[in-house]
């Protein structure tokens, strides 16, 4: 090997192992609240002016009202949602014993609707919905997520990372190479965020509308070009169950605001 | 890794011409050698460097900005994830601007530079641009054209 040859080969070496240790040290994580500008984190933080609190109050007005003529009411079989509720959305997606699927939050409320309040389940992004996913994502504010893969939900972690490594669309990008290899960079004046789902549903200024998880995947699958999953599909909720092994431990901070 | 591959006789082929990829990336504001290069496309009108002007700096036509910075003072927000396009007139010669523009994969497996004239090989193609590049061959050579003014 010639001397140039030489130090290119070092450099190589150098770049390549940068390439692959390609995700985010667990120190240097950052939620999207700590990446965005100190305007939209005041008003994340203030409940009197996150305008998501409005489906909060909506939300807890659904947990406490009989959906129908002799049906029970969320509170009437689960009680006050700040004590039984407490935590259950930072372990979220869980996965149903008798069934073996995978449910995240928004499924497992639909599941309660159908099995237990025998009533039409509430569409996904319906505001109803919403409105219960943001009352009881609030009840585990600030609590760790959970780790999936310490939940037994490792083949749902392995699937979903697959998604995420994987390059979709017209476009051809994967999750990874914005949110793990290129995060904090200036994708045409947006800062790219490390996409850990720690504030969800939120409230984000360019939708006027709260919007959950799944809508902000749908959004960077069509930003690529690339047919987004259906509502609901097992493949959004492989890929929330990655992306929270991924923010394991990081506190929850929904329902929050985003630009 | 970088000992399994000094031992293994195909990964250390693999090294060598990663690392001739870099001695060629590291060569400056001369027109490089060595690196894919690709014809003029067939296209039914003269290429026309403005035109691809105004396709690099629309962010949704050619999204170049997106990613990349150039001189473009009119472009309030551009990118960071990608080196200036100032001088790549310089740098590459138009056939090797055309093959990156073609399909950049052909020059970094990794990269995220999207390939601006391949339908097939993408998963999940959107309904709407399914069967399409996202660029014409007319506007392949449009945008090659400009590029190759951008001299330092
Ligand atoms: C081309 C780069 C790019 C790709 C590819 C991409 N995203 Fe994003 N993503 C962004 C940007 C930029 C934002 C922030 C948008 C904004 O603030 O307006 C974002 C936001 C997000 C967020 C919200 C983070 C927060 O704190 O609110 C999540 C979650 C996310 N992306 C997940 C994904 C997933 C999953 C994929 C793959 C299916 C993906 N993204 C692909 C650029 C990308
Ligand atoms: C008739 C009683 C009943 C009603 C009404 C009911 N649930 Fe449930 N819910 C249950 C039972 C029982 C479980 C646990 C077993 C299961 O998952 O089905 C449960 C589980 C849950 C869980 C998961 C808790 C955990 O620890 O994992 C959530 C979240 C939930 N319900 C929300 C709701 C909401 C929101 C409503 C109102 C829209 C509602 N439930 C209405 C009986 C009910
Ligand atoms: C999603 C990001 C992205 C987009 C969009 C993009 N590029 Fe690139 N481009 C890159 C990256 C990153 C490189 C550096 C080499 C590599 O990693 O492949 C690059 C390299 C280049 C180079 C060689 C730069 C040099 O002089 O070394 C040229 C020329 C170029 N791109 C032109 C364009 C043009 C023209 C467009 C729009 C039609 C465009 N790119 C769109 C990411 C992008």
């Amino acid at each position: 090997m010639t001397g140039r040859a030489g130090r290119a080969f070092a450099l190589a070496i150098l770049l390549l192992g940068h390439a692959l240790a390609d995700d985010i040290p667990a120190n240097q994580r950052l939620s999207g609240h700590d990446m965005m500008g100190a305007e939209a984190q005041a008003m994340q933080r203030d409940d009197f002016a996150n305008p998501a609190m409005l489906a909060v109050k909506e939300g807890e007005a659904l947990w406490k009202a009989a959906p129908g003529e002799g049906r029970p009411s969320c509170q009437s079989c689960h009680g006050d949602a700040a004590e039984s509720m407490k935590g259950v959305a930072a372990r979220y997606p869980a996965r149903d014993a008798s069934t073996g699927r995978a449910f995240d939050l928004p499924g497992q409320i639909q599941a309660c609707q159908t099995g237990r309040q025998a009533v039409a389940p509430s569409a996904r992004e319906s505001a109803a919905l919403l409105a219960l996913e943001a009352y009881l994502s609030l009840q585990s504010r600030g609590m760790p997520l959970a780790s999936p893969r310490a939940r037994g939900l490792e083949d749902a972690v392995l699937r979903g990372e697959k998604l995420y490594r994987q390059r979709f669309g017209q476009l051809d990008l994967s999750c990874a190479q914005c949110h793990s290899q290129n995060w904090g960079r200036s994708l045409g004046g947006t800062r790219i965020p490390q996409a850990h789902p720690t504030g969800y549903p939120l409230f984000r200024m360019e939708w006027q509308a709260i919007g959950s998880l799944q809508r902000r995947f749908r959004n960077c699958m069509t930003g690529i070009r690339a047919e987004p999953f259906p509502a609901g599909a097992p493949e959004w909720v492989d890929l929330e169950i990655y992306l929270k092994e991924r923010a394991a431990d990081m506190a929850m901070d929904a329902p929050g605001v985003r630009p | 890794m970088s000992g399994r591959a000094a031992h293994a006789g195909t990964g250390r082929e693999l090294w060598l011409a990663i690392a001739a990829f870099l001695v060629a990336l590291a060569m400056p504001a001369r027109a490089q050698q060595d690196v894919p290069e690709a014809g003029p496309l067939a296209v039914s009108r003269p290429p026309d460097a403005e035109n691809g002007r105004r396709i690099v700096t629309d962010r949704r036509k050619g999204l170049c900005l997106l990613c990349h910075s150039g001189p473009f003072p009119e472009v309030r927000f551009q990118g960071d994830l990608a080196p200036s396009l100032a001088g790549a007139g310089s740098r590459w010669t138009p056939a090797q601007l055309r093959a990156r523009l073609i399909d950049s994969r052909l020059f970094n497996g990794e990269t995220i530079m999207p390939p601006y004239f391949r339908a097939e090989g993408q998963s999940r193609m959107a309904v709407a641009f399914k069967g399409r590049t996202i660029l014409t061959a007319e506007e392949i050579e449009d945008v090659t054209a400009f590029l190759a003014t951008l001299r330092e």
